[in-house]
């Protein structure tokens, strides 16, 4: 029997039985689409069309579509992948890491976290294949492949190319951990299935399932392990990420702090966006009584932790820049803080360091309103700190000559769009159509958390 | 798994009710054909007697693989095929291979192992699941008895499904 301490809260409340659990999380997906959801999928459409729109031009017209120029060759691109990479790692982090330390509070948020996580690696990929400019030689150039130019290989000693292997190891074994979790889920719709088509589609989607004692032996067994692999896969990611600036020898990139700097940055940002997508989601799918207050305060806090993490990365960088003496180093922190990029280094430190800060107080941590708006002001600030890492850093050139600026064209900002589109479109979809909430796992606390409250 | 065509169905509603149940519906000696959960009920797997997975096995041996296959691609690429001088450095860095190996080794202990659970689980995208009772994917617990298989009568199975605190004890048919 499991045990829970009278101490803790209780995860799910509202006195849920077992079979509430299959009624509230498979009423979404057998229920006809609702107009507030025709809307939001119309609008993310509209996105993903301008997107593709400037993408088309991307591609036909070459990258020069862009606002790079001599000095500043990587900017809006590299930006918007990392920021969306680290978006993508809150999910793993929520799936693997809380479930090797056995917090149960993550299993009414993991399947929608883990959703976004993949749908925000598939965005992330998009931009270094767009900036390939022909990205159906990609293949050719990214991976070991026997090619034309005789055996000529990829650079193993590249952290570009450990970039591709990291990114694409942890999209598909985050997608393997989303799917063996998704499949009971399937199996519960699929019995519960009326009509010929859903029967047909959620059967084959079940893998044929049948909840047998030694297959979920088995399967929490799997489980385990691909929380062990994924966990130091999760960190890895953002660290040879980290490396792709932080091995090259450009004031401002050079730094060690990177990897352990990148990774709490890439949870805090992640963690923000599952609040922003989670907080609509709830509302809307009336999921109040799974994803509680408690479930919010508790991500606010993890916001906190790595919030003032990346705040102390931050300072520790500026003081190292001066303790080191490199007067090139010194002046690529002073041309931040105070160079003609200060409104955009600035804007990052309020939103990432100091609007976190407002979690230390209760009524902030668990109001909603105050959670959603902090969530957004997040990720504005981990959008800037990528922009003010990458654009300040290579804007002042060695010869004051090939100083410049760098303002974004349309199709900068299109291209964005389109990624917006695309992980919206995608998490709409899921929503609809996929069970938001890891009903299996949520059944298997319903006995000490929500029943207790009886 | 095959298996016959005459069962006996214990539905329980709890799972610790059914916990206890299996320890003694199996202590009267009925054989258990295999109990159907809607989540991962704890400690299941051992009432019934099953064997620990070797699923972990097979996750290590896939990475190891992993490990193998990443180290060799990169010695015989940079080190045998096509040798790159960067800067007069070493041909073949050990360090500078740690990335790819880690990565390589976790995608295929990853792969491996969830390939090997389709396989031994028998779960694959065209695969129909037998199903006893339909609401064992909802919120009942079911423990099926193979009458083909036990030497006790029916009418003794029941009784022990019964005094087990069944919330209802059913016959199901395959044809």
């Amino acid at each position: 029997m499991q045990v829970t301490s009278s101490v803790r809260k209780p995860l799910v409340t509202g006195g849920k039985t077992t079979h509430d659990v299959t009624e509230d999380i498979c009423r979404q997906v057998e229920g006809k689409p609702t107009k507030t959801w025709m809307l939001a999928m119309a609008i993310s459409l509209g996105f993903l069309a301008v997107g593709c729109y400037t993408l088309f031009y991307t591609l036909w017209d070459g990258i020069g579509m862009w606002g790079l120029n001599k000095t500043i060759g990587w900017a809006w691109d590299i930006t918007n992948f990392v920021w969306w990479v680290g978006i993508g790692h809150a999910g793993t982090l929520i799936s693997a890491i809380l479930l090797l330390f056995r917090q149960k509070w993550r299993m009414s948020i993991n399947r929608a976290a883990e959703a976004m996580t993949i749908f925000a690696v598939i965005c992330a990929a998009c931009f270094p294949m767009i900036h390939m400019g022909r990205l159906w030689l990609g293949f050719y150039w990214a991976l070991p492949l026997p090619n034309t130019f005789g055996s000529l290989w990829v650079n193993f000693n590249s952290p570009l190319l450990w970039d591709v292997f990291a990114i694409s190891t942890y999209f598909s074994v985050s997608l393997v951990f989303w799917y063996i979790g998704l499949i009971p889920d399937f199996a519960t719709i699929r019995d519960r299935a009326t009509n010929k088509i859903s029967k047909a589609v959620y059967s084959a989607l079940s893998f044929g399932w049948d909840g047998a004692a030694k297959t979920w032996a088995r399967y929490e067994s799997v489980a385990l392990i691909l929380a062990g692999l994924a966990t130091p896969l999760v960190l890895s990611v953002h660290t040879i990420v980290s490396f792709d600036f932080a091995t090259s020898v450009i004031p401002g990139w050079h730094t060690t702090i990177f990897p352990p700097y990148f990774v709490a940055g890439a949870i805090f940002s992640g963690f923000a966006m599952v609040l922003t997508l989670l907080l609509i989601t709830r509302k809307v799918y009336k999921l109040e009584d799974y994803i509680t207050i408690n479930h919010i305060e508790l991500m606010n806090i993890i916001v906190m932790v790595t919030g003032s993490i990346v705040g102390v990365a931050y300072i520790t960088e500026l003081f190292i820049a001066w303790y080191s003496g490199v007067e090139y180093e010194q002046y690529a922190f002073l041309n931040r803080a105070t160079g003609p990029y200060a409104w955009a280094y600035w804007s990052m430190m309020t939103c990432n360091v100091i609007s976190p800060q407002l979690f230390w107080f209760k009524k902030i941590r668990t109001s909603l309103v105050a959670t959603f708006v902090l969530s957004i002001v997040v990720n504005i600030g981990m959008w800037f700190e990528r922009f003010v890492i990458i654009v300040t850093s290579l804007h002042r050139d060695y010869l004051p000559s090939s100083w410049a600026m760098f303002t974004p064209t349309f199709y900068d900002v299109g291209d964005y769009l389109l990624t917006f589109g695309l992980f919206f479109t995608c998490f709409f979809l899921f929503a609809k159509f996929f069970p938001v909430i890891n009903m299996a796992e949520v059944k298997s606390i319903i006995k000490s958390d929500s029943l207790k409250e009886k | 798994m095959e298996s016959g065509k005459n069962f006996i169905l214990g539905i329980y509603e709890d799972e610790d009710v059914l916990l206890k149940a299996v320890r003694n519906v199996r202590e009267k000696g009925v054989k258990i054909h295999e109990v159907f959960t809607p989540f991962p009920v704890h400690g299941l797997e051992d009432a019934l007697g099953y064997k620990r997975s070797r699923l972990p096995i097979a996750a290590f041996m896939f990475g190891i693989t992993g490990t193998t296959l990443a180290l060799t691609m990169m010695f015989y690429m940079l080190g045998i095929d096509w040798p790159m001088n960067i800067g007069g450095k070493d041909y073949t860095p050990l360090p500078d291979f740690i990335p790819v190996t880690f990565e390589m080794t976790v995608l295929f202990a990853a792969f491996g192992m969830v390939g090997t659970f389709f396989v031994v689980s028998n779960l694959k995208p065209w695969g129909k699941a037998k199903i006893f009772d339909l609401r064992s994917t909802d919120d009942k617990h079911v423990m099926a008895v193979d009458l083909d298989k036990n030497s006790l009568s029916p009418e003794e199975i029941s009784a022990a499904l019964n005094d087990s605190g069944a919330s209802e004890v059913n016959t199901k048919n395959f044809d």
